[in-house]
């Protein structure tokens, strides 16, 4: 057993992956020498090497697409993109390409990749440094998209990531990134595709991912001061998504809130409604309620607390659902 | 042009000893101080005429035989492509990209190529394509909609087509770097030392990512060739929209060199592409060729180039066709060609009627189908999306049985509708 911040924890299952499988490499900006603006890499490349641990040139769309030729050759390369907002220039390799290599192959080629990207805001950044793009992903037929809430699951998902021959992209929440939890290496992890009840409740079910989990955790536990009992899921994968949890809470609760940092738009909270609309229908007691950020783009900073959903916005939510 | 005295071990040629020399011939090739450039060099081993020239860096070490060798493959090359543009013309290919005029520039960087190097290739090149051994049926499956272009990349060497412009040079410098991490450079055995080759075009040099490749590229040494066609047009933009300077000059500023070649001269080309593909193999890192040609067709058989360009220009560059010249060269220098030319043509017809015959034959896809490759593991999401489409195809069953749709829209096409409803 182990105490580690997210962050650490990030850092001993790459370790792994690194000491399980010759073939994994880490490739990025910074992630070297210096261990990655977030110190996620830290120490891996003096232990494996330049050969492995590649510090690259700045540019997005190189990283992955040289890493898509070295995944061609039989490598298993973990990406890490500085910042989210920093995604988009690889935007075309990751859509057009990665995404479809086993299909345009009918099967023949497999592309396992890790893309890491540090995502959301409340660490008081510049612009392009808080943004949480995950929708985009999701909507990629041929990747999938998890994201982890605390150090445990951090340490375990990202070695399965690793593992996995499809294509992932890995959003780790950077305002978690120095939260600490117990790990326990010899246990057996979660399946990597699995939702999980982080809290049972009764009355309500929030649904939420990455750096909302906390949140929601706190909301719950406030409105357990108010009588109100409140089930929180950590969706834990974003696509695929683990409907069997999603629906077995919201049939037993009948109603649903989800939260997200994301603009509300066409974001996680429009296909999980409409996913439980369609497969709960007769056991909601009101409609799906979504908790996001706003449909602008991500604010200043010095607003970005108004703007990112907090543990009164949840509430209110909550409430409104309560009150059909 | 690759005779990098910073490297001792150099190229291929740089072992045999007397042919190191100046990355350019005296100074006629050099920018002036506003990057303008002087004179181009321009590497020839045959000329328009059919006439063999000396170079002081590139020869061609062949014979005859190997010269008809390579008439044959550009002759069938052109063959299959005019059979393909027919096929679209007929409506049984969606689309044709017409490598016609390049087939010098790709015969001759194929025909370069040991059995253990890798290419990236674009949409358009089917004579390396030829070279490699991918069946050209899988070429026209492609352009007819049957699949993506689904051959076997890793027994042909030869990665799937890329249709996004220049994407795939940051593949082939991605896996270079994968080939120099598996210790596959630099060894010194020819059958284990490999190289890989990134072909693009002009247009292509404008893309992000080919700028991106070269800096990797030549920031890691990346065993690496990219192969430029410069064809002259993307689509209607002439070439002087996409640079200022001769295109092979830009290696020099990402560090490593770029030399141009009559990208219609087989004998050149394959010079220079060995010579290159020896640099990298050899551990000495990537360079640039810019095989300078023309594109005789349209971009692809959606285009119309009588909107953007002259006649002129064609008939000038029909002056330099690639096999042509070599015909020349062939009918000059050896005797009792007629026979071999006319056994060429009755082969590169029989194999176009063939093809054709293969085209028509290709089985339909099945859209069901295609759900199984999206992930090596399926999600329950799509194995649930696909399961119901299954069942839905399967409520036709009894409808077809009785003859009719149960739309009633059967004999009147598919409509939009009749597609409501699938998950």
């Amino acid at each position: 057993m182990t105490v580690l911040t997210m962050a650490k924890a990030l850092n001993a299952g790459l370790r792994r992956a690194l000491e399980a499988d010759p073939k994994v490499v880490i490739a990025g900006e910074d992630v070297g020498k210096l261990g990655g603006v977030f110190r996620v890499t830290e120490g891996l490349q003096k232990d494996f090497g330049e050969h492995r641990v590649i510090d690259s040139p700045l540019a997005e769309s190189g990283i992955v697409g040289t890493a898509v030729g070295m995944a061609l050759r039989g490598y298993r390369p973990v990406c890490e993109i500085q910042f989210d907002g920093f995604v988009y220039p690889a935007f075309d390799q990751i859509v057009s390409q990665l995404s479809r290599l086993h299909f345009r192959s009918l099967g023949q080629l497999r592309v396992p990749m890790v893309i890491r990207v540090p995502f959301g805001g409340g660490i008081g950044a510049v612009e392009h440094h808080s943004e949480s793009p995950e929708a985009y992903f999701c909507h990629t037929p041929g990747l999938k998209v998890v994201t982890c809430s605390n150090a445990v699951d951090a340490y375990w998902m990202i070695q399965q990531a690793v593992a996995s021959d499809d294509p992932i992209i890995f959003f780790e929440p950077k305002r978690r990134y120095h939260e600490k939890a117990e790990i326990d290496e010899a246990a057996a992890p979660a399946p990597l595709y699995a939702a999980r009840v982080v809290r049972p409740g009764s009355d309500l079910t929030l649904i939420a991912y990455g750096p909302m989990v906390r949140t929601c955790l706190d909301a719950a536990e406030a409105a357990k001061q108010e009588g109100r009992d409140l089930e929180v899921i950590d969706l834990r994968s974003l696509s695929p998504l683990d409907m069997s949890v999603v629906a077995e809470s919201a049939q037993r609760t009948g109603r649903v809130v989800t939260v997200h940092e994301a603009p509300l738009n066409l974001a996680l909270g429009s296909e999980l409604a409409a996913r439980i609309t369609e497969q709960c229908f007769y056991s909601l007691e009101a409609p799906v309620l979504r908790v996001g950020g706003f449909d602008t783009p991500y604010p200043p900073s010095r607003v970005e607390e108004d703007y990112l959903p907090d543990l009164d916005r949840v509430l209110d939510m909550v409430d409104r659902s309560l009150a059909y | 042009m690759f005779s990098d005295r910073r490297h001792p071990r150099g190229t291929l040629k740089d072992k045999r000893g007397d042919r190191r020399t100046p990355t350019t011939r005296g100074s006629t090739a050099v920018s002036d101080a506003s990057g303008a450039s002087t004179e181009v060099e321009l590497v020839q081993l045959l000329t328009p005429e059919g006439v063999r020239v000396e170079h002081p860096e590139y020869s061609f070490d062949g014979d005859d035989d190997q010269i008809r060798d390579w008439y044959r493959d550009m002759v069938l090359t052109r063959r299959i492509d005019a059979e393909a543009t027919a096929l679209q013309r007929q409506g049984e290919l969606g689309l044709w990209a017409s490598c016609l005029g390049q087939e010098a520039a790709q015969i001759g960087s194929g025909r370069a190529l040991l059995k253990q190097d890798f290419v990236f290739p674009t949409y358009r090149e089917h004579g390396v394509a030829w070279c490699r051994g991918v069946d050209p049926i899988d070429l026209l499956a492609l352009y007819r909609g049957v699949n993506l272009g689904a051959w076997d990349s890793e027994a042909t060497r030869f990665h799937l087509y890329t249709i996004v412009i220049g994407a795939q040079t940051l593949h082939a410098t991605g896996y270079a770097m994968a080939v120099e991490r598996d210790g596959l450079v630099g060894t010194g055995d020819p059958d284990r030392d490999m190289a890989v080759v990134g072909y693009f075009g002009d247009g292509a040099t404008s893309q992000g990512d080919v700028n991106e490749a070269f800096i990797f590229a030549s920031s890691y040494n990346a065993p690496v060739v990219f192969f430029c066609q410069n064809n002259q047009w993307a689509i209607s933009e002439p070439i002087e929209r996409q640079s200022r300077i001769p295109l092979y000059r830009r290696a020099s500023g990402f560090g490593f060199p770029g030399v141009r070649v009559d990208g219609n001269d087989v004998l050149a080309v394959h010079a220079v592409t060995t010579a290159a593909l020896e640099r990298a193999r050899s551990g000495n890192g990537p360079s640039l060729i810019e095989a300078y040609t023309y594109r005789m067709g349209a971009h692809t058989t959606s285009d119309d180039p009588t909107k953007y360009r002259l006649a002129d220009e064609l008939e000038h560059w029909r002056l330099k066709d690639p096999i042509e010249r070599v015909r020349a060269y062939l009918s000059r220098t050896a005797g009792g060609q007629h026979d071999f030319f006319a056994t060429v043509e009755a082969e590169a017809a029989d194999y176009a009627a063939d093809l054709r015959r293969r085209c028509l034959a290709l089985p339909e896809p099945r859209l069901l189908d295609l759900f199984d490759w999206v992930y090596v593991e399926q999600t329950p999401y799509l194995a649930e999306q696909q399961s119901r489409y299954a069942e839905y195809l399967t409520s036709f069953d009894d409808v077809e049985e009785t003859g009719g749709s149960r739309l009633g829209l059967a004999e009147e096409g598919p409509a939009e509708s009749a597609y409501r409803g699938i998950a």
